[in-house]
């Protein structure tokens, strides 16, 4: 890399090109336990991005006082402060939140994508660019819980946001809301993606040969 | 790859001192998060538990917490822990100050979790008037039933459990029968296909209402005039 990202660079990696979800495949615990509901997971989402940007600036800013030896003590630590932070803000917004996300708020403090962004990211990088970075990581991961949750929701419960869409009539679809449809619904947005993906780079190689021909 | 010998050697006491830093950076922002959380989470548990108490007793309008313990009732207001030996329970008053009705927490394993619910009894007539679910895993359309099946709530307009002549036990323990075999008034009809679930509810009133029960009965006169 010859030139530092710009901060647009930073944000927009873990939005779309590194997607913590669909790219990247991280942090599945949460992804297949709670998607049950669109608000659940852009809860969680949200949660989760915060715990992200706040623990990244301030590993970042921390980052020459924390010696090599003692970082992924120092990190975990930090991560599950902000997880505590998260944890009570929400008990004080909504009870009825806090026991649909149930334990897997604490659990935020064991999702990888933390620790491996701490990592691989804010311990390198100055303060603002980490801190775009892990709110595009995190945005990005709301943006993959919300896909997997908003089809959950229409499929296994005819609702979305809680909005009923179909009439009486309508019998839902209850797998979809109990753990195996989270997995279907992952793998078929990750088929989605892989096939997105593999088309866009068959074109691009199709372009470069034609370019070929032609010289 | 780094070998072990690319990293610096670090003195211990730089390192003891980051720990240090950290850790004191983040006990202060955990004890400030917890002081500024603490009125409005327990405002919020407060109105919870008051709007489960009042969708058991239509008619309360005030709830009051209480321990019943071998030696009597007790205030429990404030206190988190429910101490050994003892049941907490919640008396529920209406507008004008007169007693609307007991509620107590019930739970059981069911088919996934830990069904707790909560159930309104009525110290007068000695029948359970309502139920409501604190919370559950049950499966959806299956097991969550509980919520909805009128049928399967109708037996809780007025379940009996009454005690015996010596007030030490139920005299007749609540039970959970099968689909369209409830004969007497402690019966439960349970929900076809959901029998797991409805039997969960069952046991959790049972085992709530055989160790609060005859701890409270003798003392509810102590709670219509504690208000």
């Amino acid at each position: 890399m010859s030139q530092a990202p710009s901060n647009f660079d930073e944000f927009m990696e873990g939005l779309w090109k590194q997607n913590p979800v669909f790219v990247m495949v991280l942090g599945m615990c949460p992804t297949m336990a709670i998607t049950v509901s669109a608000v659940n997971s852009i809860s969680m989402g949200l949660a989760t991005t915060f715990v992200l940007s706040a623990s990244c600036l301030l590993i970042s800013l921390l980052r020459s006082a924390i010696p090599k030896q003692v970082r992924i003590a120092s990190y975990i630590v930090i991560i599950a402060t902000f997880v505590t932070v998260v944890d009570y803000a929400i008990q004080a917004i909504s009870l009825d939140l806090y026991e649909a996300l149930g334990a897997y708020i604490k659990l935020i403090v064991a999702n990888c994508l933390l620790l491996g962004r701490a990592e691989a990211h804010a311990a390198k990088n100055p303060p603002m660019a980490s801190l775009w970075n892990a709110t595009g990581m995190g945005l990005g991961f709301t943006f993959g819980l919300l896909c997997i949750g908003g089809v959950r929701e229409i499929l296994g419960a005819g609702k979305f946001f809680g909005i009923a869409l179909f009439g009486d009539h309508f019998q839902p679809w209850v797998v979809m809301v109990l753990p195996p449809g989270g997995f279907f619904i992952m793998a078929v947005w990750l088929i989605v993606f892989a096939a997105w993906r593999s088309r866009k780079q068959r074109a691009s190689a199709d372009h470069a040969s034609t370019e070929e021909a032609k010289a | 790859m780094s070998t072990p010998n690319d990293i610096p050697t670090t003195p211990g006491g730089k390192m003891v001192f980051a720990l240090g830093l950290v850790a004191t950076i983040c006990g202060v922002i955990i004890v400030g998060i917890f002081q500024v959380t603490l009125a409005p989470v327990n405002a919020n548990k407060k109105l919870a538990l008051e709007r489960q108490v009042f969708k058991v007793l239509p008619n309360a309008k005030t709830v009051v917490d209480y321990f019943a313990t071998d030696s009597g009732i007790e205030s429990a207001d404030g206190k988190e822990t429910t101490p050994a030996g003892a049941v907490r329970f919640y008396a529920a008053y209406a507008a004008d100050g007169s007693l609307a009705g007991i509620a107590a927490e019930a739970s059981s394993a069911g088919y996934a979790d830990q069904v707790r619910i909560l159930y309104g009894y009525d110290p007068v007539k000695q029948v359970i008037s309502g139920i409501g679910v604190i919370s559950m895993r049950e499966t959806p359309g299956i097991g969550d039933k509980i919520l909805v099946d009128k049928d399967f709530l109708h037996n809780f307009e007025a379940l009996d459990v009454s005690l015996s002549q010596d007030l030490k036990l139920l005299a007749n323990a609540v039970k959970t029968v099968k689909h369209g075999s409830k004969q007497s008034p402690w019966e439960i009809d349970a929900i076809a296909g959901a029998t797991v679930t409805s039997k969960a509810v069952g046991r959790g009133i049972n085992a709530s209402a055989q160790a609060l029960l005859p701890k409270l009965y003798p003392h509810v006169e102590q709670l219509r005039s504690a208000k």
